[in-house]
C-alpha cells in the first residue's frame, strides 16, 4: 500500500479504483472455488451422458441383473453383476483385514500409547498411507500370492484373496487414524466415570469409549471401504481379468475398476457399445462410492452434535 | 451384599489378565502394521536394488532387460508435475482464500465445502474417465502430457484446497485486524499479511498433493499414457509415459527379469516420494514453530 492511497479521502478516484479491483479479485477467487463445482458437474455429465449411449443398446434391466459379463467377445453379454460381485469380494476381504486391525490400532493410539510411541508410530502409518497403489499391486503379485500358493496350493496366480489382503493393508492407515480421531473425541469424563466404577482399562475401552465413538468409527469404516471399492491398480495387477460370480477367493476375478483399465488399454474403437461400457461401469462405481461417502458424512455429522456442548 | 473376598479377588485378577491381553493385542496389531511396511520395502529393495545404476536412470525403455531404463518415465513425470503445479496450485490456493477469507459461513460456501469433500472421495479412476471424455476427446488434446497433467490437477485440487485452508485458518486473526486497522483493504491484508504467514503450510500441502499425483497410475492409463515410448516430451502436446505407468508395464509382464526391473523402478519412485515428504515435514515443522514463536 502506498502512502498516497491512505491520504485520499473516500470517493477519490484511487479509492474507487481500489474498490473495483477488490470486487474483481473477489469474483476471480470465487470462480476458482467454483471450479470444484464444475468438476463435479463434469463428472456427472460425462458419466450420465455417455452411459446414455450405452443404454440405448443395452437395457438397464439386463445390465443391472445379468449374470454374464462378456462385452469384448461374442456372444456379447452385458450383465454387470460379475464385476460388482468381484469388487464386493475384494472389499469384504479388505474389510476383514483392515477393520479389526485398524480399530485396534486406533484404540492403542488413543487409549494406551505414550506420546513417544505415538510419535514413532504415526509417521510410519503415514508412510504406509502414502505408498502408491501400484506398489501394493506389485507386492501382492510378487509376495502375497506366492506365500498363499505355498500355504494353499490350489491358489491361482491371479486371485481375489491376495488382492483383497493388500487392499486391506492399503486402507489400514485410514481406518486407524480416523477411528483414533473418533475415540479421542470421547470426553475424558466418560472414561473417568468408568474407572470410578472399578472398570479396568479394556472394559472402559470396549464398553464405554468404543460405543460412545461408534458413529465416528462406523463413518471411518464406510469411508475406508468406499476407498477399497474404487481401488484400481492393486486389483488390476493381482486379482485377474476373469469376470465371474464366485465365492471362492482363490480364483481369478475381475473388478469394475480392473475392467475399466482393461478396456481403456485395448484398442476399442470410440463410439462402439464396448467403448461405452467404460462409462456405464464407471457410473455404477461412482454411484456406490458416492452413496457410501454421503452416508459416512451423515453419520459423522450426527456424532458431532452429540459432544459439541 | 456379601461377596466372598476370594471370589472377588479372582474376578479382579482375571479382569486384569484380560486387560493385559487386550493391551498386548492392540500393541501387536499396531506393530504388525509397521512390520508390513518394512516387509514391503524390504522385499522391493531385495529384488530391485541390483538393477539400480546410472544407466537405468538415463536409458529409454527397451525389449532387452539389461538396456531398459527410466529416462522417458522420469521426464514424463517431471512434465506432469510441472503441469499439475502450474494449474492446480494457483486455482487451489485461490479457492482456499475465497473459502476462508471471503465467503465464510454462507450458504454458497457450505455448498462449495460439501462439494469439495465429496470430490475428495471420488475414486481416481473416475477422474481418468472425466479426463478421457473432456480433455482427450472433447478438447482434442489426444494422448498428450497436457491432458494427463490436467487430469491429475483436477484429482489433487481438493487436497490442495483442504490443506491450504488449514494453513490460512492457522494465521492468528489478530494479524488481520491489525492490518485492517492500518487501513489496508481485504485483498491487501490477504496478499501481504495472511498469505506470507500461511506460505509454509500451503507449500506443505502442495508438496504432499504433488506426491499423491506422482504415484497415480489409473487415471493416466485412461487418458492414454504410453507404456512404451522412446522419447521425452518436447511440448505439452507430445506423448509421454510416467514412472508408475512404466512400473505397471514391467510388473504386468510375465518374465521375472522385468519384474525385478519394476522393483528397481519402484525404488526410484519411493525415493522421490520420500524426499518430497521429507521437504514437506521440514516445512511443516518450521511453520509450526513460527506460529508458536
Amino acid at each position: 500500500m502506498t502512502a498516497n492511497s491512505t491520504m485520499d479521502g473516500p470517493g477519490s478516484p484511487s479509492v474507487a479504483r481500489r474498490r473495483v479491483a477488490e470486487w474483481f479479485i473477489e469474483r476471480s477467487l470465487f470462480l476458482c472455488a467454483l471450479l470444484s463445482v464444475f468438476t463435479t458437474a463434469g463428472i456427472l455429465y460425462v458419466l450420465f451422458g455417455q452411459s446414455l449411449n450405452f443404454f440405448r443398446e443395452v437395457s438397464p434391466l439386463e445390465f443391472l441383473t445379468g449374470t454374464r459379463w462378456t462385452p469384448l467377445f461374442r456372444p456379447k453379454s452385458f450383465g454387470v453383476l460379475p464385476l460388482v460381485g468381484g469388487t464386493a469380494m475384494i472389499v469384504v476381504i479388505a474389510g476383514i483385514v483392515a477393520l479389526p486391525i485398524g480399530l485396534s490400532i486406533g484404540i492403542y493410539l488413543s487409549e494406551y500409547a505414550s506420546p513417544l510411541q505415538k510419535k514413532i508410530i504415526k509417521p510410519f502409518l503415514e508412510i504406509l498411507a502414502g505408498i502408491p497403489t501400484i506398489v501394493y499391486g506389485f507386492f501382492a503379485l510378487t509376495f502375497v500370492t506366492p506365500v498363499l500358493q505355498k500355504l494353499i496350493p490350489e491358489t491361482e496366480i491371479f486371485n481375489a484373496l491376495s488382492a483383497g489382503i493388500v487392499v486391506g493393508i492399503m486402507i489400514l492407515p485410514m481406518v486407524a487414524s480416523l477411528s483414533e480421531d473418533a475415540l479421542r473425541s470421547v470426553p475424558a469424563s466418560l472414561r473417568q466415570g468408568g474407572y470410578a466404577l472399578g472398570a479396568t482399562s479394556w472394559q472402559v475401552s470396549l464398553s464405554i469409549v468404543v460405543p460412545a465413538a461408534i458413529s465416528g468409527i462406523s463413518s471411518a469404516f464406510i469411508l475406508a471401504l468406499s476407498r477399497a471399492f474404487g481401488e484400481t491398480m492393486a486389483v488390476t495387477i493381482a486379482a485377474g481379468s476373469t469376470p465371474k460370480l464366485t465365492l471362492d477367493p482363490l480364483e481369478s476375478i475381475q473388478t469394475m475398476t480392473a475392467f475399466i483399465v482393461q478396456v481403456s488399454k485395448g484398442d476399442t474403437p470410440v463410439g462402439t457399445v464396448e467403448y461405452y461400457t467404460l462409462f456405464a461401469v464407471a457410473l455404477v462405481l461412482f454411484a456406490i462410492t458416492f452413496s457410501m461417502n454421503i452416508a459416512a458424512n451423515r453419520i459423522q455429522r450426527r456424532y458431532r452434535e452429540v459432544y459439541d456442548h | 451384599m456379601q461377596v466372598d473376598p476370594r471370589v472377588s479377588a479372582r474376578i479382579a485378577r482375571r479382569s486384569q489378565a484380560i486387560d493385559g491381553l487386550f493391551r498386548t493385542f492392540c500393541a501387536v496389531c499396531t506393530w504388525t502394521g509397521i512390520a508390513i511396511l518394512f516387509l514391503l520395502i524390504g522385499k522391493i529393495v531385495y529384488e530391485g536394488f541390483s538393477g539400480l545404476d546410472m544407466g537405468f536412470l538415463t536409458s529409454f525403455p527397451s525389449r532387452h532387460v539389461e538396456r531398459a531404463g527410466l529416462k522417458a518415465a522420469i521426464m514424463g513425470s517431471v512434465w506432469l508435475m510441472g503441469i499439475v503445479a502450474l494449474f492446480a496450485v494457483p486455482v487451489g490456493v485461490c479457492a482456499a482464500i475465497y473459502l476462508e477469507e471471503y465467503g465464510k459461513a454462507g450458504r454458497v460456501s457450505n455448498f462449495l465445502e460439501t462439494n469439495i469433500s465429496n470430490l475428495a472421495g471420488v475414486p481416481s479412476i473416475v477422474y481418468g474417465i472425466l479426463g478421457l471424455a473432456i480433455f482427450v476427446r472433447t478438447m482434442h488434446m489426444g494422448n498428450s502430457v497436457l491432458a494427463g497433467g490436467l487430469t491429475l490437477a483436477l484429482l489433487v485440487l481438493p487436497v490442495i484446497i483442504v490443506s491450504a485452508r488449514e494453513a490460512i485458518r492457522a494465521v492468528p486473526p489478530g494479524h488481520r485486524t491489525a492490518s485492517y486497522a492500518l487501513g489496508a483493504s481485504k485483498w491487501q491484508t490477504t496478499w501481504k499479511v495472511v498469505l506470507p504467514s500461511a506460505l509454509p503450510g500451503v507449500l506443505t500441502g502442495v508438496i504432499l498433493s504433488l506426491s499423491r499425483a506422482m504415484g497415480e497410475t489409473a487415471p493416466l492409463i485412461l487418458v492414454g499414457a504410453a507404456s512404451y515410448i522412446a522419447s521425452t516430451p518436447a511440448s505439452p502436446m507430445d506423448r509421454y509415459t510416467a514412472l508408475p505407468i512404466q512400473i505397471y508395464d514391467w510388473a504386468s509382464r510375465p518374465q521375472a527379469d522385468f519384474r525385478d526391473l519394476a522393483a528397481s523402478g519402484i525404488i526410484v519412485l519411493l525415493v522421490v516420494l520420500f524426499l518430497m515428504n521429507a521437504v514437506a515435514i521440514f516445512l511443516r515443522q518450521r511453520f509450526l514453530s513460527r506460529l508458536k514463536g
